[in-house]
This record gives structure tokens, sequence and C-alpha cells, in this order.
């Protein structure tokens, strides 16, 4: 635990002193919203290798941190992206050519086992998936559980309700805790201790905070230590959990962070281009992630009126009428 | 009016949805099919999102259940453990309507969106779940779109993903899920629906100009066409609602 008045710091550093090569991390954020893109990129240009990744939904960090060779293992519910990618294309190639371990679960179960880490309880039970293979198939072998200490032995397991009959359930899936070495969630707002301040919908971000035994938080206004204390009914993450604040606008670009800006259509569907062919997929990371030493070296080449075009809409927290075709 | 077969299966969707349903929508053909029946037949359905917004006031589509146009005039915007609990509450839970698309099905309307040959080692690989398999393990009605292939209407699903009936009547309840399951698959050739004793999926309509027979060519397995009726086409009022109110920029319709 990290009780510092002011944890602010810069991404690099946030990312080389918490994010390390074999690491577990879980990203926050959901398919093509307030995925914590500028720490996605900042660990691709760290060349940070054999990460074990979870996630439920990530549609677009997953995929560039896999299309980034740092990824080696992957819990996962679903590795999509929207309309831009029905399945994600560099998570596609890479389960395709063997290049990384995936095991699937279910997103209401990836959320559970972040809930259950951050309650530090090692399992919680569910109704789901009774009967299918998510129960039946397992990606990760037996001496690979048995080899890590960071990995429970079992991939789930199905009991009776020991309650007999209880709220007419005969059976239930229990699923294990996840504990992550650090999670990274990006956020509207922070304080230099690490108060947060998510708005619009949270997906699982509060719990795969809580999990972890780290967390950066990057946001897009960094406020006095002050601030959020008021209304804080609207605060999601206390500082307590947190252990490095990075100031990042347009932290989630290309995708969208409410109320700041929309997801940038035409960056993700270029991406999506240039991320089915190995050869242009280099070229991409060379260009667009190597090729920008920040983060704002990136929001620069898209250029300002690029990204005035994405801003969101003061009422409704989305670029009304961006082309989105 | 001319229309397309999207919109035949958009529409055909929207009639099953009713005033107190409270609908989950995944990405595409599902999401409009749950903003036609609100704005054409249902406008006291309830939409929500496995993303946490329930009755989001969709004035564009969104192009993913990640989009923050799900966020905007909502009646709660929470996280993903509020929404599968709306699917399994006692109260809420029974009145939610699952639309769910996979890459293949079976005759018991169980799904596979993970991927195509061994687990281990896959040809394709698909999304996997999301949250998919949640949706028809808790949901006690579920309506599946589909296009009406060989490879896709199969006799073994290479991963079974998501319930339907597992492998008969008394599957679910075997398995220890909540009853329930599909309803109807809705496909661009026509309607199948499960038969109440056997669990079986049956041709229920084909859409006008198509066969029985043509519809039977296009899946590994057989079923009864005896039941199969003509299917309505949409109205003038219902796709000027759809192609006006619902996707104006056509990013669903095309």
């Amino acid at each position: 635990m990290n009780l510092k008045q002011d944890k602010v710091m810069d991404l690099t550093t946030a990312v080389s002193t918490y994010v390390k090569d074999g690491c577990h991390l879980s990203i926050g954020g959901f398919t093509i919203n307030r995925n914590p893109m500028a720490a996605v990129y900042e660990i691709i240009r760290q060349k940070i290798k054999n990460i074990h990744l979870y996630a439920h939904s990530n549609g677009q960090g997953v995929d560039e941190l896999i299309g980034g060779a740092c990824v080696s293992h992957l819990e996962i519910a679903y590795g999509g992206n929207g309309k831009f990618a029905s399945t994600c294309i560099r998570f596609r190639k890479a389960v395709e050519q063997n290049l990384i371990h995936v095991e699937d679960y279910t997103n209401y179960q990836m959320t559970l086992r972040f809930l259950a880490g951050a309650m530090g309880i090692p399992f919680l039970p569910c109704r789901s998936s009774l009967g299918t293979d998510i129960v039946n198939k397992w990606g990760f072998s037996e001496e690979m559980r048995k080899g890590s200490d960071k990995l429970p032995d079992a991939k789930l397991t199905v009991m009776d309700n020991p309650f007999s009959g209880w709220l007419d359930t005969e059976k239930v899936v229990l699923v294990p805790a996840i504990q992550p070495d650090v999670t990274i969630v990006h956020v509207q707002k922070a304080d230099r201790r690490g108060n947060c301040r998510i708005q619009g919908l949270t997906f699982a971000d509060a719990e795969q905070a809580k999990s972890a035994k780290h967390l950066i938080v990057t946001c897009e206004e960094l406020c006095d230590n002050e601030a959020l204390k008021t209304d804080s009914d609207q605060n999601q993450i206390p500082f307590i959990h947190v252990d490095a604040v990075v100031h990042v606008p347009h932290g989630a670009y290309p995708t969208a962070c409410y109320h700041h800006y929309d997801y940038d259509p035409k960056y993700l569907k270029a991406y999506g281009q240039k991320a089915t062919d190995d050869t242009t997929h280099e070229a991409y990371l060379e260009e667009m992630v190597h090729g920008c030493p920040t983060h704002q070296d990136l929001i620069a080449k898209a250029g300002p009126e690029h990204i005035a075009a994405i801003a969101a809409d003061p009422q409704t927290g989305y670029a009304r009428n961006l082309d989105r075709k | 009016m001319e229309y397309t077969l999207k919109e035949m299966m958009t529409i055909t969707a929207a009639r099953e949805i009713k005033n107190e349903d409270i609908v989950f929508c995944g990405t595409g053909i599902s999401m409009l099919a749950a903003m036609a029946a609100k704005n054409i037949n249902a406008p006291e359905s309830v939409i929500f999102f496995e993303t946490g917004a329930i009755d989001s006031k969709l004035e564009e589509i969104p192009l993913a259940v990640g989009d923050p146009r799900v966020m905007y005039h909502t009646s709660a915007n929470g996280g993903l453990l509020d929404s599968f609990a709306t699917m399994q509450n006692a109260i809420t839970g029974k009145h939610v309507v699952g639309i769910l698309g996979a890459a293949q099905v079976d005759r018991f309307g169980n799904l596979n969106s993970t991927v195509i040959g061994d687990y281990d080692s896959p040809k394709i690989r698909f999304s996997g779940s999301g949250g998919g398999c949640d949706v028809a393990s808790f949901v006690p009605r579920s309506i599946i779109f589909m296009q009406h292939e060989k490879r896709k209407f199969v006799n073994k699903l290479d991963y079974l993903t998501s319930p339907g009936y597992l492998d008969g009547p008394d599957g679910r309840k075997n398995a220890g899920l909540i009853p329930g399951g599909p309803e109807m698959v809705i496909t661009n050739m026509g309607v199948m629906r499960f038969d109440d004793t056997t669990k079986e999926m049956y041709l229920a309509a084909c859409y006008p100009g198509i066969t029985p027979q043509e519809i039977l060519e296009k899946m590994e397995f057989s079923v009864d066409i005896s039941r199969a009726e003509e299917a309505t086409p949409p109205t003038v009022e219902e796709l000027t609602l759809l192609r006006e109110k619902c996707d104006h920029q056509r990013l669903i319709l095309g």
C-alpha cells in the first residue's frame, strides 16, 4: 500500500517500475472504450515480454499488446472489437499460430474472478457455463498450472450447491480469484494521491483495480488532492489502491473516453487493415508505436483537425454525427 | 416496398419483442433488432447491455456494446456485475430476452463462438464467449441470428460456447442450468424454432421466394419442415421506422 500524497510520475517511469517481463497484468476498459492505450503503447515501446494478460473484453488494448509481441499467456472472455473486428486480428493470428496460450472464460466469470481477487477470497460461485466446453475444455496444461505459483491448479470446478437446493440451484461453477501483479486503468479524473473518478460505465475497472498488487492510473484530468473529495460518491477507486498516477490527456485514444472523446473510427479501421498482414503490421508498429516516443506524439500525428472531429459533445458524451463508416 | 434480407431479419426479431421485455443485445444486427422493437412494436421494452448500461437513449447506433453511445441518457450506468445481476435477479431475470449470434449452431440450439477445429490448435479462432455463454445460461428466452450455411448448421459443434438445450429436453436440468433456452433462430432464409417436446430445431417459416428444400440444402442436419409457413415481409411502416429512426446512417443495414 502506498499512502504518499503525491504519486504523480511520467508514463515511462510508471511502466518500467511496475510492468516487468513475465508479470501478470490486467488492463481496464471494454472493446473500443477506455482502454489504457497510452500505457499499452509504452509497454510495447519498452519491449516487455512474456506478459500473462487478464482481460474480460478488452478489444484494442489486448490486440495491440499481442501484436507488439508482449504477451505469452492470455485469460480472456472475448477477443473482439465490435464492428471493427468481430475477432481481434493479432489475437486470432497468435492463437492460430500457437504463439500464445489461451484460457477461455465468460465475461461474468472474469468479472467475478477480479472481484474475488479484490475481496481476498479464493473463488466465487456462478451458474454460468454448466454443460459447456468452457467447463470441459482447458487451455493451460496441468504442468503449466502446477509449475506456476501465480496460477491455481484448476481452471474452474463444478460442485453441488452446499445449501442443498437453496434458490432452486443444484450446481455451481467455482471460478478462481485473480490477483495480477499490476492493473492499469484509464480514468477521466484522478487526484495526485490516486483517487479516481470514472464517468459513464465502469465496466469491471474497479474490481480489476482492487485485485492487483500494484495499480497504475492514467487520467485525462489531474486534479488537486482536495478537488475529488467533494462529491466523492462519484469516485470509484480510493487512493489506497493506487501506486502511480500519470497525466495523459487522450490516454485512451484511439478508444473512447466518455465525455472527453469518441473512439477514432479511421484509426481503428486503418489498424484493422494493417494488422491483417505481418509486413504492414510491422510497418504500423514502426510508424505509430515506436515512431511516437510519447502518446502526445501520436495525438500530434493524428492532427488537431482529426482530434477535434472526435471531441465529445457535452450533452451526449460522444461525437455526434461522427463519420463511422 | 423493396427490402433487404438484413431488414427482413431485423424486423422478424423485433416482432418477437414485447412491451414487458428487457432486451439484452450484442453488437450489430442484434442491437438493431432491439432498437427496431422499441421504435415500432414494443415502445416500453427496455434495452440493456452487458457492459452495465440500462435503458440507453440510442440516438445513434452503437458499434460495440462498449460504445459511448450506450452510456447516454441511461437509467443507470453501472458495470458488468450489474448487468449479469439483472439477468439473474428473481424479479427482472424472468423478463430478459437475449439476442445472440455465433459461428455454429446445432439442432438443440447450442452455439459455438470460440474455435473451428481442435481447441488446442484451432484452424480458426473466434472472439470467444464474451457475455454470450452467461446470457444463454441465465435467461429464459433467447433469439439467435445466423447465416444459413452448411458449415454453420452442424451435427456437432467444434466447441460448445453457449448452452441451448444441450443434449435434449432434459439437458439443461441435468447440467444444473435454469429452464429456458433459445426460442428461435433467424437466418437470411427463414425462421427455425424448437419443438416443445423434443427441443429439436424445426423449420417454422421460409422467407418469400425460398423453399424448405433450399433451406435444408444449407444445413448439415435435417429438420422437420412440415410446419413451415411463409414469413410475413416487413411492412412499409416497419421499414420506414427502421430506416429513419434506428439506422439512418446505415451502419448496420449497409
